[in-house]
């Protein structure tokens, strides 16, 4: 186990280095006057200033190599340039935006994970009896079902006719009280701060809020973990070892529940962690719809608006959380899964 | 399995006739898109007609039959060329990114060792931005339109063919029938060609019909973020953008303007899961395990 984790960790520092030249490669398809606000970190410093002069300041017609250089220097730093969009440094605009997307990704992983196993395994337990046709329907529907088509008719029904949940983070009101001194921003999850301020007006309207966008998250995700755990779960049902527990007598129950299901889970380990990656950018539509200001949002907005520094900015940033993400779930799959640690 | 034992069995799994079914339709409404909706200006039919200068949409009348969507773009209209967008889009990317993952996993699997770790690890930092991301920070910088979009898409989306192409080839190279091959002097080329790729691509086949459903999905997504196709451009993602600011009706009357949402949606959601029931029942029967 120690060499795989070794293995993993030698590996990351070129996986790293690869998507700095990615990155760094989409900027270079630019025109040097473009490529500008990546290197400036306060607009003052071009305001009325020779372009030709700033471009030859910042040696944006040096070879590739003597430009990466400098480039990297500057990400090191945690300096991605000025957002033309959001009017101040990137990394300043990122981190802002930070806490809100991260409860976001946060409270659509518990449902989709537990309710998608628990759907899979219960259409593996009803194999082809009405039930497991209806959830496999159901499936097929929410997995061709585009988030952002989903997302506006959540809108269109629970705010438009309903008017149950609101777009936004938070209502104009609730918005000021959290910006008050009284309220203590421990965390910046407005749910999490909420409790701990013993705050139930700003509870029940962060929850308000926050739930249409993590249904949204969760649909398509669900017909995914559902998919490889039913399949999984039928090709474990079908192994030796459960006739034989089954023939000793053991309780059907106990049979689905401890000698399958552990066993089955292993593979949806595997798919979990790339897919609660994936919702990082599910989470660009979502928040756009629901006008939720997280850094989906932000990124949507600088595409729109061709705030260059911003997106590269926002696409390091989340290949460098998928990245750590994914070592986190590989060595955790080592853990899990004896087999896995031999090889 | 034979390719007509494979037919077969695809035309009597009712969910995927359904699927056909659906492609079917949508082929036709495609071919026949100048009939069924005659464009005004023939050299360029993929522009959607305005008709009239207002913004506000317009309940479908005789005149415009799915009604208006903001800017007085036709539905009708929109929808029935933006099949043509979503095909192009659809096959377009699919075979060059699978024509791309192909050869990249078969080389990897096929001569292994550093040629196999170089390869798997570039694969590796393609899929470390979120695809979405990925496509929207490239369509951004290379600019607005549809060849943009699709270049965007093929670039981020090879990766999940190159992967699964190189563990279906590892499986297939050390079969006997590739050593014999080997022994009788074939050349590597003919080799991955006949012996090789020929026995492993019924799962990249499968995995390439659902990427189309998707693929349309993130184009129109994309034009959705306003990204992707120009302003007016026949496109499914777009003609939902127009009606995202119309969302929530006018008081007393919140689904007032529910044409602009329903019909582009039905015709993006319905596209995508005919494609993904065709490769579900592939799936199926390819894989006796889950039967």
């Amino acid at each position: 186990m120690i060499n795989y984790i070794t293995r993993r960790l030698i590996i990351l520092p070129f996986i790293v280095f690869g998507v700095t030249i990615l990155v760094f490669g989409m900027l270079m398809m630019l025109s040097p006057y473009q490529r500008l606000s990546t290197y400036v970190s306060d607009p003052k410093q071009v305001k009325g200033q020779n372009m030709d002069a700033m471009v030859e300041k910042h040696g944006l017609n040096d070879p590739f190599y003597q430009q990466y250089g400098r480039w990297i220097k500057g990400i090191m730093k945690g300096d991605f340039g000025w957002s033309e969009s959001a009017g101040q440094p990137v990394s300043e605009a990122i981190m802002s935006r930070f806490p809100a997307t991260l409860e976001l990704v946060l409270f659509a992983i518990v449902p989709v994970v537990l309710g998608g196993i628990w759907l899979g395994v219960f259409s593996a337990v009803k194999h082809n009896q009405a039930w497991d046709h209806i959830i496999r329907v159901l499936a097929t529907v929410g997995w061709s079902f585009p988030t952002f088509v989903f997302a506006l008719l959540m809108l269109m029904i629970f705010y438009g006719v309903l008017g149950w949940l609101p777009p936004g983070r938070l209502t104009q009101a609730a918005a000021e009280v959290v910006r008050s001194a009284e309220f203590v921003r421990y965390t910046g999850l407005n749910v999490v701060d909420a409790i701990l301020n013993g705050n139930f007006y700003i509870l029940w309207d962060s929850i308000r809020h926050i739930i249409a966008p993590i249904i949204t998250l969760s649909v398509i995700r669900w017909a995914y973990i559902l998919r490889i755990t039913r399949s999984s779960m039928l090709e474990t049902l079908g192994k030796d070892y459960i006739r034989t527990a089954r023939s000793k007598g053991v309780e059907e129950s106990v049979v689905v529940n401890k000698h399958a299901r552990r066993n089955a889970l292993i593979p949806v380990v595997t798919v979990a962690g790339p897919m609660i990656l994936a919702m990082l950018g599910g989470v660009v539509l979502t928040e756009t719809i629901f006008n939720y200001r997280g850094i989906g949002q932000f990124a949507a907005q600088a595409a729109q608006q061709l705030d260059y520094a911003a997106i590269l900015g926002v696409a390091m940033y989340f290949s460098f959380l998928l990245i750590l993400t994914n070592l986190i779930v590989d060595v955790s799959y080592a853990v899990i899964d004896p087999r896995i640690r031999l090889e | 399995m034979t390719w007509k034992e494979l037919l077969k069995r695809l035309f009597t799994n009712k969910l995927s006739v359904f699927g056909f079914a659906i492609i079917l339709i949508f082929a036709i409404v495609a071919i026949a898109a100048p009939w069924i909706a005659p464009p005004a200006d023939p050299d360029d039919p993929y522009l959607i007609p305005r008709r009239g200068w207002q913004t506000r949409p317009t309940a479908p009348s005789e005149d415009a039959l799915f009604g208006t969507t903001e800017g007085s773009y036709d539905i009708f209209y929109g929808m029935v060329w933006g099949t043509r967008t979503a095909f192009r889009i659809g096959l377009t990317v699919v075979f060059f990114g699978s024509l791309l993952g192909v050869s990249i996993g078969t080389i990897a699997a096929f001569y292994g060792g550093k040629v196999d770790e170089i390869l798997m690890r570039v694969t590796d930092v393609f899929m470390s931005i979120p695809f979405l991301v990925a496509a929207m920070v490239l369509t951004t910088i290379l600019g607005r339109g549809l060849g943009n979009v699709m270049i965007a898409l093929i670039t981020f989306g090879w990766m999940g063919t190159a992967r699964l192409t190189r563990s279906q080839v590892l499986e297939i190279k050390n079969e006997e029938f590739v050593q014999a091959a080997e022994a009788l002097g074939a050349n590597d080329f003919r080799i991955i060609l006949r012996h090789v790729l020929i026995n492993s691509i019924y799962p990249v086949l499968i995995q390439g019909c659902m990427r189309i459903g998707s693929m349309v999905i993130t184009a129109s997504a994309l034009s959705f973020l306003g990204v992707g196709a120009p302003e007016g451009y026949a496109d499914w993602g777009q003609m939902i953008s127009f009606a995202r600011n119309w969302i929530v009706g006018t008081s007393g009357n919140p689904l007032e303007f529910w044409y602009t949402i329903v019909f582009p949606g039905t015709a993006i959601l319905f596209f995508s899961l005919s494609w993904n029931l065709i490769g579900d029942a592939f799936r199926d029967i390819l894989d006796p395990k889950l039967q």
